[in-house]
């Protein structure tokens, strides 16, 4: 939403994702309130943050607003990496526990698969819901012209800052269900390679699609997996998928700018 | 009685005086122009006007109330709405959402609980007739050719029912049946007691 629809190039998203993760880890091991309360409270501290970052974003608009989220992505990833008694910092937190709900075991992968199609639908038709709305429509229009939809009485920092938030609020989500599914985070899964690798996911998919977004994290999900069966060796295979990335964002630029069913070109 | 007036208003760009010391009075309810050739600053007036480039010193007095420093977005408020000369659609947006965007609630969270409404939707109907575009509703206004994209943007300011329209060039490069359907909105906007202002590089109205 926040680059599709409104035309924000963000790569900061790994940073609310990581804010989700960090918090679902920190009170799943050293308080006993549960995965659910610990995804609300995640949210709600990337709602904060995201306020107070987007505030001093929103006045920015193209290149700067990319080079303001990268710097962004910088701090938070080095508040990871150095909050040592809060984060441990490269060490990582071990031991997360995975979500306690009536007498469901989700420590089966297949249940905790279920609990996150759950979310994602939650998610599609909440995105659904603000892209419908005339909001949705004024982030179109920003992304096309700000200064002209400005004039039309649109106070456009208050549109970036919201659905900036939202979007924010959303990765939180997404990275509670990393921490508790992975078991273990360290600061390295919160870099700014993580919100590249979302950058890709939305602009492969399609931009100002939200079909796209999930064809896009599907494609780049499993493509690893296929690469699996080429058999490279393991070392390597780390690092192919960094290339294979890089290299399917660049023919993507060149060839298809909006991405498989985008409705948008950069 | 005077619906703008500037006072003493100077804008410089690096050395360039654009607008300097000028005080001028825009009557209500009349079509008015301003003329002079390239570069002599009409675009800067509009600009200033509508609060995009910041004044260096002067006063602005919409309605009586004197601003120093405009914005953007402030002026819709003012009952004053633009076209701008390098004519600025929602290029990747339908002709239609170019008028609904215009005509939707301002405030950021009634906006987002704001759902497909007839009653905009029929004003954007009848002004799209009005301008002749009603037909191509669902093309992204970037397909569109050079005067009916100035006839979307005229319409885009029809859709605000502001009192005041600035309008910057507007008859430039138009056939003389697409100049004809702009001189016939303008003159019916006068007779609806609306201020219009353009810029025009000769008269022919």
């Amino acid at each position: 939403m926040v680059i599709g629809y409104a035309g924000l190039l963000s790569v900061t998203h790994a940073a609310f994702y990581g804010i989700g993760a960090y918090t679902t880890a920190i009170f799943l091991t050293k308080s006993n309130i549960g995965f659910f309360s610990s995804l609300i409270l995640g949210i709600a501290i990337a709602v904060v943050i995201s306020l107070l970052i987007g505030i001093i974003l929103s006045k920015f608009k193209g290149d700067y607003y990319a080079l303001g989220t990268f710097g962004f992505n910088a701090i938070i990833f080095a508040i990871f990496l150095n909050w040592q008694n809060m984060t441990r910092g490269s060490l990582g937190i071990p031991g997360i526990s995975r979500p306690e709900l009536f007498d469901i075991d989700f420590e089966n992968n297949l249940n905790f698969l279920i609990l996150a199609v759950i979310l994602l639908i939650l998610i599609y038709f909440s995105s659904r819901f603000v892209i419908n709305s005339s909001f949705g429509r004024v982030l179109k229009a920003i992304r096309e012209d700000e200064t002209a939809i400005a004039v039309f009485g649109y106070n456009t920092l208050y549109f970036k800052l919201l659905i900036f938030i939202i979007s924010a609020a959303m990765a939180a989500v997404a990275g509670s269900l990393y921490a508790s599914y992975i078991t273990f985070i360290d600061p390295s899964s919160f870099q700014l390679t993580e919100s590249m690798f979302i950058l890709t996911i939305i602009i492969l998919g399609g931009l100002a699609n939200l079909r796209g977004s999930i064809l896009g994290a599907l494609f780049l999900i499993l493509l690893p997996e296929i690469l699996r069966f080429v058999g490279f060796p393991s070392d390597i295979e780390a690092q192919m998928r960094q290339m294979v990335y890089g290299i399917v964002l660049i023919i993507l630029m060149l060839y298809r700018p909006q991405g498989f069913i985008g409705e948008y070109k950069l | 009685m005077k619906i703008i007036e500037t006072k003493n208003v100077v804008k410089r760009f690096n050395g360039v005086h654009a607008v300097d010391q000028l005080s001028i009075g825009i009557e209500k309810g009349l079509i008015s122009g301003i003329i002079g050739p390239n570069g002599s600053g009409k675009t800067t007036l509009v600009n200033l006007l509508s609060g995009i480039l910041q004044m260096d010193s002067g006063v602005i007095i919409i309605d009586g109330k004197k601003n120093k420093r405009l914005l953007p977005h402030h002026i819709s408020s003012f009952g004053i709405t633009r076209t701008f000369q390098n004519i600025r659609l929602f290029e990747q947006m339908t002709v239609l959402d170019n008028i609904l965007v215009v005509i939707t609630d301002r405030n950021v969270f009634k906006s987002l609980f704001e759902k497909y409404s007839t009653h905009r939707h029929t004003i954007a109907e009848e002004i799209l007739k009005k301008v002749g575009l009603w037909e191509k509703r669902d093309q992204l206004a970037v397909n569109l050719s050079y005067g009916q994209r100035k006839l979307l943007e005229i319409g885009r300011t029809l859709a605000t029912k502001a009192e005041v329209y600035l309008f910057d060039e507007p008859f430039a490069g138009l056939f003389p049946e697409m100049r004809k359907i702009v001189s016939n909105i303008l003159l019916e906007l006068q007779k609806k007691n609306k201020t219009v202002r353009w810029t025009p590089l000769s008269r022919q109205l």
